[in-house]
């Protein structure tokens, strides 16, 4: 399911472009997808619009011909003031929403399961371990087995999946993708897992799709799809070339900053994933406590953004 | 003394809730004093405050709700303007702490404080007319219920002028509305406004439930109950079965933030997802509370302009019934992107899309209601097919959303945005304005006028498809919702294109108030004389225009189904009514100030609660027990209104009967 | 009704010929309606039916309230943060008093009730104040029991599993304190204004309020308490 036939994403994005008649083009949305969990979404979504709209076309119509044909001044239309009941209406009525439900119904169970974002991806290489770690207002991401780390910058390997281990060291947040597909919650205290694919080097964006403060809108972050060869690469030049990843380090980073130019950790302090996740190490602060005179009102710490 | 509050509560330096506010306070001042200097007071606190009429408090919750609603709007114009400013490097014109106590304030009031009080006036006022009794089962309770929603409304727009409103969302998840992220008194706010208007919204509920089970005319069985009545109670058992789950959720978070509990912190234990789950138990089923009573009022407009009954009654009682029993089955769609798993995320999506098996029933009876029938498209029934329309699209987008993987791609995002005005605005604003339009000359004894009705339906079904079309794509397009400031330049087209929806939509707001202005300077050619203006079905129809405070002089017996059409076709068919009864003298509950007298308190307990001033809430929590067991001890609960006032009053309404009748053909051609 | 006899005009024909079935037009319920009961066929209940019936609603709801605090309670009892279990701050001793009161309480509310029926205003009186003696000792007991978890640090600040725990108990023993409140004000109504309609209408709301006190209280005797004590 997640090797796809091209021909099946194809018809998909020809079908996407066809009904939505985008404004301002599709490109880098949800429906332009760069990876198998998106395609697989994606064509679901599609598939269900048009099995949904098989129905909703027709019975618009018969709305409004209907509504049209009775009207009252047309007077050739025969009235029936008691009409009010028919056991063959009233069956079909009952089976043409029942039947789709059904119908979608298979859809949603097969779907949920295959594209379960817990699910590992069927893959001949193994998945690139990545810890996501939530901040206010920036994202995390330690490479556990690169042994680095870097702040809103995503590096992946073409063609390889991707495991996210996913928590937040604050409030909620959604790890979001777009053309990767499936987005999933960064929570305080738990972990969640997230599986996804880039199919091509692609430059891409990712951001949070939960509301996490005043900082929220800047929490976008840049997604670079690349060569294993240059992922490696990338690996062996970021190791060593930053500060530690240590728990000061860590502290520092947690505190509330908005729209923080990415930046690379050269080493890592292997649990710290874990220590975040299971409240070894206290959560992030929040805003500063205000002096007098605040009287309820809450400042933004940083302004604007 | 005064807790955390000061003068530096008050946004002496921002202009945009200064001038509101001063402007707010200004309008309510001249009130008080025109009201003051005219000498209203009397007749304001004998007629409307301590009224326990049902209709005077339906009356009451709608202007509430009108209010609230245009509230809710001037927020949704400064969203969207401020969104279409701040688009590729704009700066817009509102920061952060600002921004995000609109959207915040938006969703707040319009769900609880515009859409359930506008929903609860039509239940209050229609639901004794049309089950032919006198009022609800608990008329004091009735008042009560009504001046706590006022009250909780109050509270969440002093937070304008005093303080600050919540910054999370309108429904505050924490850890982000713990007092480790939110230290203000803005989710304060939010948690003593919901709350306090959430057991105004119980106690309705349980008064409507108990008056449609136990209190029903003579012959008025179960399955010969308009479909208003039925939805009304669908609508309140759910009211019943969730609001108690919002008491408790926001009980929890309020102990958090005020004792430093732990149920959901990100400390000690506690369970921030608990809150997720708990408040979606109430917030679905709040969304079918809130639509339930819309899709009744529809069922009451298309049998009436398509000169019919409504078709597959039977159907349409149990879809109501499925949908209440299933809404309470479906919470989790909201957060399938929690990682819940396949097999709960499978049940949940189906569960969810099989709401859409009992929609799609109602959508087909209406669509047959009108097949066969003469149907006439005065304005009730123009928000009717606008309704039928925006909905249908409102739930395939819905049922969408229920899909998980479908949901991956577009929670939480512009789409899913789109999606809910899609079936709130879709169906519950449109319901509002098709049964104004349809109650109104019931409720006030005269029509509105048609052709400015008509202007404010074009102009509104326009804008809202011109502001949420793009919001769709945008979705699509991977837009979140809740951005203060958009950083991707390719959005700027469609958030342009939205902003001018918004300005139609703001058009049609302005004919709407321009209609009320004319029909209310032309409301004696307007005039409802007969009681019956549009050729009704039910029994609310049956009393006159606007309907004598006991409603029916003498409780109507009924014989089957639509009970008023049997009346008025038996009236028709012999040319004469009924002979007139014999009048006896009826009870009358008495007027009560204690609904007013409770919600006083409630709002000042809800304030120093919110401002930490301890001494004002004990007080007032004092003050508030023993203004009950003074009202308790009141001896007398009702008085007599003598049989000869009903029989001057019921002859009237029978006067102007017997004179529309002998303008009547006796039989329609058709037949 | 309606479809008992013949068609009587050309109307009722037309009708029968169009909708055949007659659905959700035919008179149902019981063959001998009962006067007042609310039924349908004879109009609207008794006041007296009505403010139960209410009543039996709003009780619904609140259990409803309860169940959340029951939830998060069970959601929560692993969350010690370190601190105590629940198994080491249960002392099943002093809760047993705490049952016994309450649950006497509740007979000799039911006992008030016999009385109010039977209109003798001593004897309500003195079964009232007997439940109103016993909720007060429940409640001090619960008191005491607070207290002395608070001496030892044990308070609901410190992990979220007190949290949920003094969260439930709590909240039923807040009930069980209104309903003292209420008691004391009917005592005072019956005093002074005897057996009045309305007052037996409040009489038998009170009833229903404190037995289902009652039924919450066991519920959480058995989930908070005695599994628990369970090894």
């Amino acid at each position: 399911m997640h090797h796809r036939p091209a021909r099946r994403t194809r018809l998909a994005r020809a079908l996407a472009g066809l009904s939505l008649a985008c404004v301002g083009g599709c490109s880098g949305g949800v429906l332009d997808p760069a990876g198998p969990v998106g395609a697989g979404d994606a064509a679901i979504l599609i598939n269900a619009t048009f099995i949904m709209l098989a129905i909703v076309v027709p019975t618009i119509l018969l709305a409004f011909w209907i509504a049209w044909r009775y009207r009252a001044s047309n007077t050739k239309a025969k009235y029936l003031p008691h009409w009010s009941y028919s056991g063959r209406i009233e069956a079909v009525v009952w089976s043409i929403p029942t039947l789709t439900i059904m119908f979608l119904g298979g859809l949603i169970w097969i779907g949920s399961y295959q594209l379960d974002p817990f699910r590992p991806l069927p893959s001949k290489s193994p998945p690139v371990e990545v810890q996501v770690v939530s901040l206010d207002w920036k994202w995390l991401f330690i490479y556990p087995e690169q042994g680095v780390a870097s702040v809103n910058q995503l590096v992946v390997p073409a063609g390889r999946p991707v495991h996210f281990s996913l928590t937040s060291a604050s409030v909620f947040n959604v790890f979001f993708v777009p053309r990767l597909g499936s987005m999933v919650y960064a929570m305080p205290g738990m972990v969640s897992q997230l599986h996804l694919q880039a199919d091509k080097p692609e430059r891409l964006w990712g951001t949070s799709a939960q509301f996490s403060g005043d900082g929220f809108s800047d929490m976008q972050f840049e997604v670079q799809s690349v060569p294993q060869r240059d992922f490696d690469a990338w690996a062996a030049r970021a190791r060593g070339a930053g500060p530690p990843l240590d728990r000061a380090a860590y502290a520092e980073l947690a505190r509330q900053s908005a729209n923080l130019a990415p930046r690379g950790y050269g080493s890592i302090d292997p649990h710290l994933f874990h220590a975040i996740a299971m409240g070894a190490i206290a959560p992030a602060p929040g805003p500063a406590p205000e002096g007098q005179g605040h009287a309820g009102r809450e400042k933004t710490p940083e302004g604007r953004r | 003394m005064f807790g955390k509050l000061d003068w530096s509560a008050v946004p002496f330096s921002q202009p945009i809730p200064l001038i509101t506010s001063v402007v707010i306070l200004l309008a309510m001042l001249g009130v008080l004093v025109l009201a003051t200097v005219k000498g209203w007071w009397p007749y304001l606190w004998r007629e409307w405050i301590t009224s326990v009429d049902h209709k005077r408090i339906g009356v009451m919750y709608g202007l509430l709700g009108t209010l609230m609603l245009i509230r809710g709007f001037a927020d949704a114009i400064m969203m969207r303007t401020h969104q279409a400013m701040a688009v590729g490097g704009g700066e817009g014109y509102l920061p952060p702490e600002h921004y995000n106590q609109i959207f915040t304030a938006h969703g707040t009031i319009m769900i609880l404080f515009g859409a359930m009080p506008l929903v609860l006036a039509f239940m209050n006022y229609l639901v004794p007319l049309q089950l032919g009794v006198r009022d609800v089962a608990f008329p004091t309770f009735n008042s009560v219920g009504f001046w706590l929603t006022a009250s909780g409304a109050l509270l969440v727009n002093v937070s304008l002028f005093v303080g600050e409103f919540a910054r999370t969302g309108w429904l505050p998840y924490p850890p982000l509305s713990e007092n480790a992220y939110s230290p203000g008194v803005g989710v304060d706010y939010y948690l003593w406004a919901v709350q306090i208007s959430g057991i105004g919204t119980l106690i309705t509920g349980i008064n409507i439930v108990t008056t449609v089970l136990k209190m029903r005319c003579p012959g008025m069985s179960y399955l010969r109950m308009p479909i208003f009545c039925w939805t009304a109670l669908a609508s309140c058992l759910l009211i019943v079965a969730a609001f108690p789950i919002l008491t408790a959720t926001l009980a929890m978070l309020t102990l958090d933030r005020y004792l430093d509990w732990h149920y959901f912190t990100n400390t000690a234990g506690g369970n921030p997802m608990m809150f997720v789950n708990l408040v979606w138990a109430w917030g679905h089923p709040e969304v079918y509370i809130l639509v339930l009573p819309a899709f009744g009022i529809f069922s009451e407009i298309f049998p009436t302009f398509s000169g019919k009954p409504l078709f597959g009654y039977r159907s349409m009682v149990a879809a109501t019934l499925f949908i209440c029993v299933v809404s309470m089955l479906v919470w989790l769609h909201h957060f399938f992107t929690m990682g819940a798993g396949a097999a709960v995320n499978t049940f949940f999506g189906i569960s969810s899309s099989i709401i859409a098996v009992g929609t799609g029933v109602k959508i087909y009876n209406w669509i047959f209601t009108m097949y066969g029938g003469r149907v006439r498209f005065e304005v009730p029934m123009l928000w009717s097919m606008g309704f039928i329309f925006t909905f249908i699209i409102g739930g395939l987008t819905g049922v969408l959303l229920a899909i998980p993987p479908a949901d991956f791609l577009t929670h939480n995002s512009m789409f899913l945005v789109a999606h809910f005005h899609n079936v709130i605005v879709g169906a519950v604003v449109f319901a509002v304005f098709a049964g104004l339009e349809f109650w109104f000359p019931k409720v006030f004894g005269f029509r509105l006028h048609a052709g400015w009705g008509k202007a404010a339906f074009w102009l509104a079904f326009t804008g809202f498809w011109v502001t949420f079309t793009p919001l769709y794509v945008l979705g699509l397009q991977g837009m979140t919702r809740r951005l203060q400031h958009v950083n991707v330049p390719d959005w700027a087209p469609g958030l342009y294109v939205s902003v001018v929806g918004v300005a139609i939509l703001a058009l049609g707001v302005a004919a709407q108030i321009i209609q009320l202005v004319v029909s209310i300077r032309h409301r004696d050619t307007l005039r409802d004389v007969t009681g019956d203006p549009w050729d009704g079905r039910s029994l609310e129809w049956a009393t006159a225009s606007p309907p004598p405070f006991f409603n029916f002089a003498v409780m109507p017996d009924v014989e089957g189904e639509e009970a008023y059409w049997d009346i008025k076709r038996r009236a028709l068919e012999s040319q004469q009514l009924g002979p007139e009864p014999d009048y006896a003298p009826i009870e009358m509950p008495l007027n009560s100030p204690v609904g007013i007298y409770t919600a006083f308190f409630t709002f000042v307990f809800g304030f120093s609660m919110v401002w930490h001033i301890w001494w004002v809430a004990v007080a007032a929590l004092v003050a508030a027990f023993a203004g009950f067991v003074v009202f308790a001890w009141r001896d007398a609960h009702e008085h007599e209104v003598p049989a000869e006032e009903v029989a001057r009053l019921d002859r009237a309404r029978r006067e102007a009967r017997t004179a529309l009748l002998a303008r009547l053909p006796r039989e329609e051609s058709a037949s | 009704m309606t479809d008992t006899g013949l068609p009587a005009s050309l109307e009722a024909l037309r009708r029968l010929r169009e909708d055949p079935h007659r659905l959700g037009h035919r008179a149902h319920g019981p063959a001998a309606p009962v006067p007042g009961a609310g039924h349908g066929e004879t109009g609207p209940a008794r006041k007296r039916v009505i403010v139960g019936y209410g009543f039996w609603i709003f009780l619904l709801s609140d259990i409803v309230m309860f169940a959340c605090f029951f939830a998060a309670f069970a959601v929560l009892r692993g969350a010690t943060a370190g601190g105590p279990t629940i198994a080491q701050i249960v002392d099943l001793k002093r809760v047993g008093w705490e049952t016994a009161c309450l649950l006497l309480s509740s007979y000799t509310c039911g006992l008030s009730f016999a009385a109010t029926n039977a209109r003798n205003k001593l004897w309500t009186q003195v079964f009232l104040l007997l439940t109103g003696l016993l909720g007060l000792a429940f409640v001090a007991l619960e008191l005491q029991e607070f207290l002395d978890l608070a001496a030892r640090g044990i308070t609901p600040q410190r992990s979220a599993m007190l949290t949920g725990f003094f969260g439930l108990v709590g909240l039923h023993g807040v009930h069980v304190t209104i309903g003292g409140l209420w008691l004391a004000t009917m005592m005072a109504q019956v005093q002074f204004k005897g057996f009045r309609q309305e007052m037996m209408h409040r009489l038998l709301c009170f009833n229903l309020f404190w037995h289902a006190l009652d039924i919450v209280w066991i519920g959480i005797f058995t989930i908070v308490y005695l599994l628990a004590a369970a090894p």
